[in-house]
């Protein structure tokens, strides 16, 4: 056992890290700033050119055949359910990372433990026939998470969700944003992760039996028995992970089989990868120093971990694709940030995982987030801008306003939100839809789309010109009606999704002693604010149906909108944004979990917007609701920089699970030369992130491309075409056709 | 010089607090109204005439610092139009509360309202002015009047005096195909521009359509209907001729 260690760790520096699990102090004891530039940098080995050639023509094939290339009917998705599988099955020595979902690249796993429905209309959408056998073993026998929550469902939580004013609940398959610290396998091997698990068994409850110790003693035996799960599922592929890491292709690659364990046994809507550049560096400074890597060997490892992180799959169904188009998994991995002692985590290996756009083009996987400060290297700022500038596929967030809340060691856990790496977990689902709730206070309750009272049937407004005081007394308890409901539908969700569907692989990667935040969600933000300034500053008049119920809104005179920089407008975006986390935090959330929201819709802004009716702001029903943050389309008057300073005015701590904000820039408009370029896109992100702004999505192309891109998908140049959306990037041609709509008419930042 | 009246009251058109393209660094560009140039292909013929948002000088100022995060000491603010030079007692007035606080000032004109007889007042401009982004339209001076329905020499006669009196200018030219892109008349405008001692970049603009749909708008037709925008090769012929790198 010793010996064992003293290889694997030999010329490591710490102590306490050595004694616990404590992947964080490792990093801090061991890694090197860097804050040189891009030079040092390899192009892709043969190697990565083979693999890559072959996986984009299956995804060519994939795309053909209408998004899905392969699906498994049979075989229920377990650590084990497969023996190995390579990309090339005749040559496995062609990859430095191996492990696949299944037995084939690209073939999707059967997991009905979410939802046999979901599972098997997943098959059937898609042309394929799932085995009878197991519908009956999932329908007759096993309790999925889906017939739990169901099964305890109240009336009232229905009708939210029929009625579109809660959507995305995920009461149908895993709930995900769960990451495990996949390193912990690396750094310590399983044999030592099962012992310390042993220990928190033994030392969980007092011997009292309570609900509460009961589940947690179940746990702990489920994420042990996991842990030997995920060393039989290595073995399979011939490598022993019960010790530790010796070298830096071990490290990866018992990372990878971490990770990989995530991912055949969960099929949450967002499966990140964490934070994991750093840490990487440090096994292949050490490896490059003792001379038994060389740098074109150590980009291979990163590009070939990359490419496996690119083709995650799940099986999906139709309403699904719909309220998260293009087929995301949010395997989110983070670069850069600064340390709590104020030395840039920077390294060698930040530059490498963005160098992988360019030896294998964008991609919209992994979802490469930058953890930015005006404080880190200069270098690596104009590196990543570049990045930015040539992909659009990399994301920016804050870590000055991050790292006081969560440390320097959180991993992002979906699009936006973070999470302590390896001592969190999240309770997260959907978004509550605000915009239809303001219509819901001046209708009563009563939904103007399906004409049933699902909210509670408060009085109406009843004058023909909205008074700003009455609406906003009518829309505070419909909030908190709203929040309500809300809240007591995650409890009921993630009660059965802890019972039934329960993540004992990612689990086992994480502290017992886990704490749990309750991520909610907003949409329709920028109409309720520009609704709400139109009621105080304009004047606007309700045209009813013949039953009283108000369809549309007529606004006569000008009013202030958010975006604009503009303290009248945005004065009511921090007041709507405190106040429905005010009425969150009132009840009680499952697990004593710590109540959060975001501002982040993903591209289910078309989807709610289809549910929502006209908007006293002059959006129309159906109309797409602005992604995210971001203000209303046409609403910004004077440019990005007021848009950009709108944004960072709201508090980042009132939406600790973050404040999603998108932007193109047409390059044009970006400066004359690509060095402007890069300079002008770096000092745009300082002034932005130095005012507390918490996440930037970086587009830069003109709406031609986009057009061109919609109108000739079959263009080779746009077959990895890759653009950010609301919380994570999505391969342009991949969007429905309506999306691809709703990108091109957001504006496009360019001056004439 | 005479006091400096901060609240005088500019005839804004727009504010852009995202202008990358006009001036160093990032800039927040402010578009006055009011030009008596008729440009043919003027894109912003909105902005010729009429009343727009009212703004004192320390109001915008005000306003404009609000952007500071995003200059650092690569960026300020850049007064277009329009044409600012209407405007000169307003532009002076908030130049001169940038120069306190050290923020960068640059005025983009086509120069036209220049004039010797107002010299003090101009001088008072080009005392808070770090740039002159000047637009040369055309050398002929019977080309320039049929271009712009002005006459060009008090233009050049700008020029002129900004290179004499060590004031940094951009020069730029916008380049429409058949119009302004004659070879002899290239040659001519960079013999000139190589005459001044203080230009610091020369700058081709290729003529786009995008403010075509503002003339429709404003009910007037389009005179330079049908004319295609420049082509790469075109574009790359005009900057070697100024000699743009």
């Amino acid at each position: 056992m010793e010996t064992m260690f003293k290889e694997a760790w030999e010329g490591f520096e710490g102590r306490i890290w050595k004694e616990e699990v404590n992947v964080r102090d490792f990093i801090q004891k061991n890694y090197h700033p860097y804050d040189g530039d891009e030079s040092f940098l390899e192009g892709p080995t043969e190697a990565t050119k083979k693999l890559w050639d072959m996986i984009k023509r299956l995804q060519k094939a994939e795309r053909a055949k209408g998004g899905v290339l392969d699906m498994e009917t049979k075989i229920v998705s377990a650590l084990t359910a497969y023996g190995a599988g390579y990309i090339f099955p005749d040559e496995p020595e062609l990859e430095r990372v191996v492990g696949l979902q299944t037995d084939l690249p690209l073939k999707r796993a059967f997991m009905p433990f979410g939802g046999i429905k979901m599972a098997e209309q997943a098959c059937t959408s898609n042309g394929y026939e799932p085995d009878p056998e197991i519908h009956k073993i999932f329908t007759e026998y096993v309790t999925t998470h889906n017939q739990g929550v169901f099964d305890a469902y109240t009336p009232e939580m229905k009708a939210v969700r029929h009625n579109k004013i809660i959507t995305g609940l995920p009461d149908t398959y895993g709930r995900g944003r769960i990451v495990g610290d996949y390193r912990r396998i690396a750094l310590y091997g399983i044999d030592f992760l099962i012992e310390e698990k042993k220990k928190d068994f033994a030392n969980c409850g007092d011997g009292t039996m309570t609900e509460e110790v009961i589940r947690l003693r179940e746990e702990i035996t489920k994420q042990i028995r996991a842990l030997g799960g995920i060393k039989q599922m290595a073995q399979t592929y011939g490598y022993d992970i019960s010790k530790p890491a010796t070298n830096a292709r071990e490290a990866v690659q018992w990372l990878y089989f971490g990770y990989l364990a995530a991912i055949k046994t969960q099929n949450g809507a967002a499966m990140s990868v964490g934070r994991v550049s750093t840490f990487l560096d440090i096994y292949i400074s050490r490896d490059l120093e003792k001379g038994i890597i060389t740098e074109k060997e150590a980009q291979e490892l990163i590009d070939h971990l990359v490419m496996k992180f690119r083709i995650v799959k799940f099986a999906r169904i139709p309403s699904y694709n719909q309220l998260f188009s293009g087929d995301p998994v949010w395997a989110t991995l983070e670069v850069a940030g600064i340390g709590v002692d104020g030395r840039s985590m920077v390294t060698k290996n930040d530059f490498r995982f963005l160098h992988t756009l360019e030896n294998m083009g964008p991609s919209p996987e992994p979802n490469l987030t930058v953890l930015y400060s005006s404080a880190l290297p200069v270098n690596f700022k104009k590196y990543s801008s570049r990045i930015s500038i040539e992909t659009s596929s990399v994301q920016y967030e804050n870590d000055d306003v991050m790292k006081p809340v969560w440390g320097d060691d959180y991993s992002i856990c979906c699009c936006v939100s973070a999470t302590q790496t390896g001592k969190e977990m999240q309770f997260f689902g959907a978004r509550a839809n605000l915009a239809k709730c303001l219509l819901y206070a001046i209708n009563g309750g009563v939904d103007v789309k399906t004409r049933e009272q699902c909210g509670p049937m408060l009085r109406p407004i009843t004058s023909e010109y909205l008074d700003y005081d009455e609406v906003i007394v009518k829309f505070d308890k419909m909030m908190d009606w709203l929040a309500g409901v809300y809240v007591n539908a995650l409890n009921l969700i993630h009660y059965m999704h802890d019972k039934y569907f329960y993540e004992a692989a990612e689990m086992a990667l994480i502290d017992t002693n886990v704490r749990r935040t309750f991520a909610t969600g907003i949409a329709g933000f920028s109409h309720v604010v520009d609704s709400l300034c139109a009621i105080k500053y304009a004047k606007v008049k309700t045209i009813r149906d013949t039953d009283g119920i108000v369809l549309h809104y007529e606004t006569e005179g000008d009013f202030p909108r958010y975006g604009n920089d503009d303290d009248r407008a945005d004065d009511i975006a921090v007041w709507v944004l405190r106040t429905f986390l005010d009425k969150v935090k009132k009840h009680h959330t499952y697990r004593n979990s710590e109540p959060t929201t975001s501002i982040l819709t993903i591209t289910s802004n078309v989807v709610y917007g289809k549910a929502t009716g006209d908007m006293p702001d002059g959006r129309k029903a159906g109309e797409p609701l602005s992604p995210g943050a971001n203000p209303s389309y046409g609403a910004e008057k004077n440019g990005l920089l007021a848009s950009l300073n709108s944004v960072a005015k709201l508090p980042y701590h009132v939406a600790l699970d973050g404040i999603s904000n998108t932007q193109t820039i047409n390059p044009d408009a970006l400066g004359h030369t690509e060095q402007e370029r890069i300079d002008n896109l770096v000092q745009v992100m300082d002034g932005y992130f130095d005012q507390g702004a918490h996440h930037l999505n970086v587009n830069v192309f003109g709406t031609e491309k986009l057009i061109d891109a919609m109108e000739h998908p079959e263009k080779e140049e746009y077959a990895n075409f890759t653009i950010r959306v609301s919380g994570y990037a999505v391969k342009f041609i991949d969007l429905t056709r309506e999306q691809q709509m709703d990108v091109i008419s957001r504006t496009c930042h360019s001056t004439l | 010089m005479n006091e400096i009246n901060n609240d005088v009251i500019g005839n804004v058109h727009k504010l852009e607090t995202f202008g990358l393209v006009d001036g160093p660094g990032v800039r927040f560009v402010v578009f006055l109204k009011g030009c008596k140039m008729r440009c043919k292909f003027c894109h912003n013929p909105d902005t010729w005439k009429g009343q727009g948002e009212e703004w004192t000088a320390r109001k915008l100022f005000e306003r404009a610092k609000r952007y500071r995060t995003y200059w650092k000491d690569n960026g300020g603010i850049t007064i277009s139009g329009g044409e600012p030079l209407l405007q000169m007692e307003f532009v002076t007035a908030l130049f001169s509360l940038a120069k306190k606080e050290g923020i960068s000032t640059a005025v983009d004109t086509a120069g036209q309202p220049f004039s010797k007889e107002k010299l003090a007042q101009f001088r008072a401009l080009a005392d808070v002015t770090d740039l002159f982004i000047l637009d040369l339209k055309e050398m002929d001076p019977e080309g320039h009047k049929e271009l712009t329905g002005t006459d060009n020499s008090n233009i050049l006669e700008m020029a002129q005096w900004l290179s004499d009196n060590g004031k940094k200018m951009w020069i730029r030219h916008v380049l429409v195909p058949g119009i302004t892109d004659k070879q002899e008349d290239l040659e001519k405008m960079y013999s000139f521009i190589s005459s001044l001692k203080t230009v610091e970049r020369v700058e081709i603009l290729p003529y786009h359509t995008l403010g075509v749909v503002k003339w429709a708008e404003l009910g007037m037709s389009y005179p330079l209907d049908g004319v295609p925008v420049p082509t790469d090769e075109e574009i790359n012929r005009a900057k070697a001729l100024l000699h743009t790198e």
